[in-house]
């Protein structure tokens, strides 16, 4: 269920030089790798630090660029007030799972070595203007935010400990769905995650569900979709199929902003689209609203 | 048992999967045989016999060694055994209900009241069709949302009544189709996994042929998930996971193996509840034992389901779910050892001569279908 298209999407590509449509700053060919973004929307070149200080914002169009749960946790939190838990937990390769020349095992050790975090969630209480939250978010770099035993564990405890303090729950999606390389265990961390859920509303919790590009597969088909509010950044992927297995299925080109944000949005199934820079505030209100 | 011998699915000339080569081969011959002894009038009957007795060695060589692979191609064979059979040799009196109140009527999933033994059921299965016409008409057993959503009307609706839910999947997956996502194929599935959780009526899901990720797992749900022996149950199809990790489909060989998607392989690894075993070389070689065989298991789940207390069933359904993939051996193995100790316990309060025997739930409720037909005429506890 993982969708590799988007591995591709988001890497800027600077070989393309001609067809942009008149961006001040033309680069050049030699320019230094890592200074300069492609804006993936609008094609702009951007400077990488203009971007980052726009909250990872591309200031012509608006696109949203992806970002690491630690970036994210800082934009999101009061400053310093993330106390995370259980950042070592791991999983086991229960199936063993072997592919090509390498094994699940080799590919965790380098991916946490490319994200320097275990695993594709961070759990832990915090604050969001001063109201205290329990938070939960994926990391969308490491093995694609997949979700496999960790990250339904993960979730689960921070579910379990929402309603133990009585605090609301935020989580922060952004996932290619199950992660192939578990098997049926991940499928089943899709029940494991629902199943807890349904407890959180037994006990009137509160829920806000954050959906970001991408979120897809097994994940939008479980705990993403099952928010009391949910909130999604502008023009994020949200779908169920990943868009290129939709077309390779039914063979016939996709419509434009198809599985958008603003395409959910139009067909009823998120309750509003926010600019990452209100997106504080935003969860703030309806935490207030919520209150018992 | 029901058996009617000749009734059963006739394997022809195109049905031998490329790993029976040997199984045609005894085949032709016993064909040639039959003829030579009709044309010349020469008894060659103890050669058959022989050639038969061959045959049901190699099968059970071939199928107690399939490899993961053979087993995806033995779950998608096309005479296996698909929800219209268990409706019709199983199912008594089945009134299906139609439609999600809100879009349509998918026919990937059907659903309906019926009785199997002498249990009131709700009958919740994917329907892949046999024929081009049925096939297209259910969508080669791909689900849309209004088809989970159905589920989910009719699972309420049976709750109500105190109705316990068997479902039968048997899917490649949900559609991935433009009008799928248009309708929340996502939100279908999830809001089902949510309310299955903790659905007051003891649920049983049993996978019949391909349990296709998230498209099986929209109904399978429940108090015990169960798999026939050569059906399959995984996370993604072989095809797709070989297409991104190996990069390449025609590894889809290599890939089943890896995803650990057989039913031998996932109950060791303690992620289904129970395996039903399947007749001699496969499903599709006898319909009725497989179905009578999927009967029992339900019959007899359904009773030890049913006299546990509602507030217990979904206490151990809760903690079923909350335990998926917990790798410490200890819980597994805790887990089982209570198990055995409750079954031995039962078993010795049960007196020596009334220990359960082979029961025939077919043939022993023969009037009973009169009660089906105006179920709600008998006073239900509708206490929920
Ligand atoms: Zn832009």
């Amino acid at each position: 269920m993982v969708d590799m298209a988007e591995e591709v999407k988001s890497k800027p590509v600077l070989s393309k030089a001609e067809g942009w449509n008149g961006f001040s700053l033309k680069p050049r060919k030699d320019m230094p790798e890592g200074l300069w973004v492609r804006c993936p929307t609008c094609e702009h070149m951007l400077y990488k630090s203009t971007v980052e200080e726009n909250l990872n914002v591309c200031p012509e169009c608006k696109h949203h660029f992806r970002i690491e749960a630690a970036t994210r946790i800082k934009y999101l939190v009061d400053e310093g007030s993330f106390q995370e838990v259980l950042s070592d937990l791991t999983t086991e390769d229960r199936l063993g799972f072997k592919f090509r020349d390498t094994t699940y095992k080799q590919r965790l050790k380098a991916e946490e070595k490319k994200c320097g975090v275990k695993e594709a969630m961070r759990i832990g209480k915090a604050f969001i203007k001063g109201r205290g939250v329990v938070l939960a978010v994926m990391e969308p770099n490491f093995l694609m935010g997949s979700m496999g035993f960790v990250v339904g564990e993960k979730f689960c405890v921070a579910v379990d400990k929402a309603m133990e303090e009585k605090l609301p729950l935020v989580a922060v999606c952004c996932s290619g769905g199950a992660r192939m390389h578990e098997g049926v265990v991940s499928l089943g961390q899709m029940a494991k995650t629902s199943a807890v859920l349904a407890k959180l509303d037994e006990a009137r919790g509160l829920f806000i569900s954050v959906l970001t590009d991408p979120t897809t597969g097994g994940v939008t088909a479980s705990f993403a979709m099952l928010g009391d509010c949910l909130i999604a950044e502008p023009r994020a992927l949200i779908g169920f199929a990943g868009p290129r297995t939709i077309a390779e299925t039914i063979k016939v080109e996709l419509p434009e902003g198809f599985q958008t944000a603003e395409f959910m949005l139009e067909h009823g199934f998120v309750d509003m689209i926010v600019h990452r820079k209100d997106l504080r505030n935003e969860i703030a209100r309806l935490i207030d609203y919520c209150q018992k | 048992m029901v058996r009617m011998p000749g009734d059963n699915n006739k394997i022809g000339d195109g049905d031998y999967l490329d790993f029976e080569e040997k199984v045609a081969d005894l085949d032709r011959q016993m064909k040639e045989l039959r003829k030579l002894s009709s044309i010349k009038g020469i008894d060659y009957s103890a050669e058959i016999r022989r050639l038969q007795q061959e045959q049901v060695t190699e099968l059970k060589r071939i199928y107690s060694n399939l490899t993961a692979w053979q087993t995806v191609q033995v779950a998608r064979h096309p005479k296996r055994p698909l929800l219209d059979d268990y409706l019709n040799l199983m199912v008594k009196d089945f009134r299906e209900l139609h439609g999600d109140r809100c879009f349509g009527d998918d026919r990937a999933i059907i659903t309906g009241f019926g009785q199997i033994g002498r249990e009131r059921v709700l009958i919740v299965g994917q329907n892949k069709g046999r024929t081009t016409k049925n096939k297209i008409a259910c969508n080669f057993g791909c689900p849309n949302p209004e088809g989970y959503r159905k589920a989910l009307l009719k699972m309420k609706f049976a709750q109500k009544y105190n109705i316990p839910v068997v479902t039968l999947i048997d899917t490649p997956g949900a559609y991935p189709g433009i009008g799928a996502e248009e309708r929340g194929q996502a939100q279908a599935i999830a809001v089902n996994l949510l309310e299955m959780s903790s659905l007051r009526v003891p649920v049983i899901c049993i996978v019949i042929g391909e349990g296709g990720s998230g498209g099986a797992l929209g109904i399978g749900v429940g108090d015990r998930l169960a798999m026939l022996e050569f059906a399959y149950y995984s996370v993604i199809s072989p095809e797709g996971c070989a297409a991104i990790l190996w990069r390449d489909g025609s590894q889809a060989p290599d890939a089943a193996e890896a995803l650990k998607l057989t039913s031998r392989d996932l109950y060791k690894l303690g992620l289904i509840d129970a395996t039903i075993p399947e007749p001699l070389g496969g499903a599709h070689r006898n319909v009725h034992d497989t179905v009578y065989n999927v009967e029992r298991y339900i019959v007899k789940t359904l009773a030890c389901l049913k006299r546990t207390k509602t507030d217990n069933l979904l206490e151990n359904r809760y903690r079923k779910l909350r335990l998926i993939g917990t790798t410490s051996a200890e819980v597994l193995r805790r887990k089982t050892e209570a198990g055995r100790e409750r079954i031995k316990a039962a078993l010795e309060a049960v007196p020596a001569d009334r220990r359960p025997v082979e029961t025939k739930p077919r043939e022993s409720v023969p009037s009973k279908s009169k009660r089906a037909v105006t179920p709600k005429s008998k006073p239900v506890s509708a206490k929920v």
